[in-house]
């Protein structure tokens, strides 16, 4: 993870800080800071989201091409993963430098996808054991500012809501051999539902108490986190712990209450957003990078 | 818990919300700026097939006979005498290496910096190999610009009593060339807090401490924690100093000082949102401006 070196008395203020319910920026252990979303930004892509988090900016791309079904799930169709952390977001990132963080995003996000509810992989199925709907989620970093993982899963979370599949039908003829029909109109898409896709919630404990959407000057100061990955019904689908401090087992049960507090609030809000942006229609006005 | 999601807004081009008469002349490397021999070329730009060539991108500024180019955003060129906040990132025999934002790291040599307890004397090997012990990696330091060397890189001197490690506080990093050039960097603000405007782009934010301590020259720091009031006042300064910063306006104590008072009605957490940010820096614009006609 980019890293910010910081003198000692920095850290004790943080710590101190933090403590008493009150960061660098005048928010509380609870608060997040400002998100923007914006979906449909990349225009050969299938979905695509842009989320800026404070000064953590990340954008992913949702391709659907035509694949085979794995074969011990011949009537699903799966997700492919990878994340992309670019130069410019830091400059450790350079070259190879990225490829370890890039690999622990991309594996966290495997995880915290591989369960039957959080997204409805039979309806990616064209005909099963022959041909489905293969989704290849990618991700690239722009800006590093903290709080990555949370971030990222925003993004997934609305570029797959953004995603349009192509509507298929596949015609047997008379000596049995398949067909696969696209449809004449282009519109004519498949959305996909995305009620029960996880987002992940990371609580950096600093001092005796833990916060939410850290900072890299906060997450300098913390020696461990919990990831928690949350539905929008409050359902833990993934926990993992990262850092080389040690967690009380008290402390992770108390981080888990107040991640699924902050999750259901975050996929409320993401909804809203995502829904309103939706009802603009395709007339709205794009922002887009040059904005 | 506060959690606020928006769509983006595209940005509005600043000229139209201050309503400017006489637009700033901005160019790009490689405009012409003009074909007039008749004037001295300063920074920024350069002569070439008869004319005058910007090399940098920003707004030209012309006083009588000199013309140049002022750049928006760049890395800190040291001068002599400015006040720099700076961050170790090395220790090396005899030198510190610092950070300060420019081209090169900067370099404070052992014997340009004072001794605790403010003693003269001949700096020995035992000294150097005490060298950690005065100033480690990831400290932060403020210092003067004691020379510049050729290639650009800038010598350090911590020779008075006022420079010397910082303790705690906050650190905002901002362009160079929105830290105004005045008379004295360090201020104590009559909010609580006081600030040391870095010309480095550096700002300090911290506590006022409650006594001078002559005596310690600043390297036993003060860890004991710094009441929630001093901090709300720190925070409230961060929030402001970051708000002008975003809106590129010139930072000095009074901006500073007018753009606290102005972020006064609203929550601290509340002044980083984009539009409570505008509101607050379009007030302490319309101060600015009333207070010098």
């Amino acid at each position: 993870m980019a890293s910010v070196a910081l003198s000692e008395a920095e850290k004790v203020y943080i710590v101190h800080g933090v403590q008493e319910d009150l960061r660098v920026d005048g928010r509380g252990c609870d608060d997040y800071r400002c998100v923007e979303v914006e979906t449909d930004v990349v225009s050969n892509t299938s979905g695509s989201a842009r989320v800026k988090l404070g000064h953590t900016d990340i954008l992913v791309g949702v391709k659907a091409e035509m694949g085979t079904p794995k074969l011990e799930k011949p009537n699903e169709g799966y997700l492919e993963f990878f994340v992309d952390c670019s130069a410019s977001a830091a400059p450790e990132f350079e070259g190879r430098g990225g490829d370890d963080l890039g690999t622990e995003i991309a594996n966290t996000l495997y995880r915290i996808f591989n369960n039957k509810s959080s997204i409805d992989l039979k309806s990616l199925c064209i005909s099963p054991r022959e041909h489905c709907w293969v989704l290849y989620v990618d991700v690239l970093l722009l800006e590093c500012g903290g709080n990555l993982f949370d971030a990222i899963s925003i993004a997934v979370k609305a570029a797959l809501f953004n995603t349009r599949i192509p509507r298929v039908r596949v015609l047997e003829d008379e000596e049995g051999s398949k067909d696969i029909e696209l449809s004449d109109d282009p519109y004519d898409c498949v959305q996909l539902s995305v009620e029960n896709v996880p987002c992940i919630v990371t609580l950096c404990k600093i001092g005796y108490r833990h916060v939410v959407d850290a900072t890299l000057q906060e997450e300098a100061c913390s020696l461990a986190s919990l990831l928690v990955s949350v539905t929008s019904k409050g359902v833990v689908t993934c926990v993992r712990k990262v850092g080389k401090g040690s967690l009380d087992p008290e402390s992770i049960f108390e981080m888990l209450e107040t991640g699924k507090r902050v999750g259901k609030v975050l996929h409320a809000s993401l909804q809203s957003i995502l829904h309103k942006e939706e009802s603009l229609g395709p007339k709205r006005q794009k922002v887009g990078f040059l904005g | 818990m506060a959690l606020e999601m928006r769509l983006p807004v595209a940005r509005k081009p600043l000229s139209e919300s201050l309503g400017r008469e006489s637009k700033k002349h901005l160019v790009v490397p490689g405009d012409t700026i003009t074909t007039d021999t008749g004037f001295m070329r300063g920074h920024g730009t350069y002569m070439g097939e008869e004319k005058l060539i910007a090399s940098v991108a920003g707004s030209v500024e012309r006083v009588n006979k000199l013309i140049c180019v002022k750049a928006l955003k760049t890395r800190y060129n040291g001068e002599v005498g400015d006040i720099v906040v700076g961050r170790i990132t090395e220790v090396q025999q005899k030198r510190w290496k610092v950070e300060t934002n420019s081209r090169l790291d900067s370099v404070l040599l052992l014997s340009s910096m004072n001794l605790p307890g403010g003693e003269l004397r001949r700096r020995s090997a035992e000294d150097e190999l005490a060298m950690r012990g005065f100033l480690q990696e990831g400290d932060l330091i403020s210092a003067e610009v004691q020379a510049v060397f050729s290639d650009g890189a800038v010598s350090l001197h911590t020779r008075s009593l006022k420079y010397g490690k910082l303790g705690q506080g906050v650190l905002v990093q901002v362009s160079p060339s929105l830290v105004k050039r005045q008379k004295t960097h360090f201020h104590d603000l009559p909010c609580g807090a006081s600030v040391i405007l870095g010309n480095n782009g550096f700002i300090w934010v911290y506590p006022t401490p409650e006594h001078k301590e002559d005596d310690a020259g600043g390297f036993i720091a003060n860890l004991e924690p710094v009441s929630l009031a001093d901090r709300e006042v720190i925070s409230r300064l961060w929030n402001c100093i970051v708000s002008l910063a975003t809106q590129r306006m010139m930072l000095y104590d009074t901006s500073i000082l007018y753009c606290y008072e102005a972020s006064l009605p609203h929550q601290i957490k509340d002044i980083l949102k984009p539009e409570i940010m505008e509101e607050i820096v379009m007030e302490t614009r319309q101060r600015l401006l009333e207070q010098e006609g």
